[in-house]
């Protein structure tokens, strides 16, 4: 199951990189592609069913990637703005952020959110604690608590209902 | 034939140079590894996800502009991870944060994880860290 | 002090990209003349980010810098090719531009590890 996703995944990505489609080409993206799904398809997906579930898209696609785009142009005008303020109002420090996340792929996009969202940075993750060191540009709370309201809480929801 | 779809793919890729350029002077004007980390890793990605985003436009959808697409998602989902595994292996280099830092609670716990992971390490050797979706 | 050199540095910078952006003067020759001295100009820009990149990776204190500046480099390049393919209508550079983002990725994993410190198929 896992195997097929990723031979799907591959074809398509390479019919992507040949745009104009001929016959032969087509082919061997599929052999190119059936050799890839054969090595590394268990590494691919951990839990098949769950791509089964179209409400995990629609969530993706319209609530997810919206906000993603939103925080990403908003982190890019605040660190401009920092780096071109003559006085560099920076505060940097890490602090400790708590998450509920559980699965792999869930704690990739939000750290990877993280990394791209307004002054924060993932720096580790502790999987077995729930735990993520943030590396902040300018920091307003050093209490757990409260940093993961301000940094982790824009996005956990929203991973919480597609991922897990 | 210069039409409305080259307009805003010209506005698309000077705003994405003008952010490279401010990601790049932000490379050089901040104090330590973490901070110009943030500031480039930020304003790079985006800035050339927008060069990106404005040459398919121009282009248009032709086999030109799918790679494009595909390059953007490249670039979105490797840069952070790049960026997180470069961060980490500074701070497990030992290298200090800059003299006005506030809190580093990352040293404060590393011991406490690193017995965690040379544990979890014994039981289980094959666990790979980071896992990407390329 | 360092208002004055903030000063200083703001005005060679500005001063520079407007002679970049001025530099192949766009001839009265129609749209199409001012499309190609448009996109020369963004590929000058984008070279002098790459010249601060270097700066970077030349002065940094630490080997962590240059890793970053290295990292963000590729990236940049990536860039370029976009604005290569669109100036040429050649689309294959960006193909060059894709391969170039996974190996800098790649290379930015590996090097990142070994300043960890750790054995490389960890």
């Amino acid at each position: 199951m896992s195997k097929l996703i990723l031979f799907v995944f591959a074809w398509l990505v390479w019919c992507l990189l040949t745009w104009p489609p001929s016959l032969p080409v087509l082919l061997a993206g599929a052999g190119v592609a059936a050799l890839v799904a054969y090595l590394t398809g268990d590494l691919f997906v951990k839990r098949p069913h769950l791509l089964r579930n179209p409400v995990r898209y629609w969530y993706f696609c319209f609530i997810f990637l919206p906000v993603f785009v939103w925080q990403c142009l908003r982190a890019n005008v605040d660190v401009a703005w920092r780096v071109l303020n003559p006085r560099l109002p920076i505060r940097p420090g890490i602090v400790r952020v708590h998450t509920e996340l559980k699965s792999d792929v869930g704690l990739t996009f939000l750290a990877n959110a993280i990394t791209l969202t307004p002054g924060t940075m993932t720096v580790d993750i502790d999987r077995g604690a729930g735990v993520l060191y943030i590396h902040c540009i300018y920091v307003k709370e050093t209490e757990i608590e409260a940093a993961s309201r301000e940094i982790s809480g824009r996005f956990e929801y929203i991973l919480r209902e597609i991922f897990e | 034939m210069i039409d409305f779809v080259h307009v805003v793919g010209m506005v698309f890729i000077g705003g994405g140079v003008a952010f490279d350029l401010f990601g790049c002077l932000g490379l050089v004007r901040l104090p330590d590894v973490y901070n110009r980390l943030q500031a480039a890793t930020k304003c790079v990605t985006l800035g050339t996800c927008s060069v990106l985003l404005g040459t398919c436009l121009i282009v248009g959808p032709s086999g030109g502009g799918w790679r494009a697409l595909l390059c953007i998602l490249f670039v979105v989902l490797t840069a952070p991870v790049s960026a997180h595994a470069i961060a980490r292996g500074a701070h497990r280099a030992g290298i200090r944060l800059w003299e006005g830092s506030v809190s580093d609670a990352y040293s404060e716990d590393r011991d406490a994880l690193n017995a965690k992971q040379q544990a979890r390490n014994d039981n289980a050797p094959a666990t790979p860290q980071t896992e990407t979706r390329t | 002090m360092r208002t004055l050199s903030w000063v200083l540095g703001a005005v060679i910078l500005v001063a520079v990209v407007c002679w970049l952006a001025v530099y192949p003067p766009p001839l009265d020759l129609g749209p199409e003349a001012h499309y190609a001295a448009f996109v020369t100009s963004a590929f000058y820009i984008l070279l002098l980010a790459g010249v601060l990149c270097l700066f970077r990776v030349l002065r940094g204190p630490t080997s962590a810098d240059r890793l970053v500046a290295l990292d963000i480099f590729g990236v940049l390049i990536v860039g370029c090719c976009a604005l290569f393919a669109m100036g040429t209508g050649q689309s294959w550079y960006i193909d060059i531009g894709i391969t170039w983002a996974l190996m800098s990725f790649i290379g930015a994993l590996a090097l990142a590890k070994y300043l960890e410190g750790r054995p490389l198929d960890d």
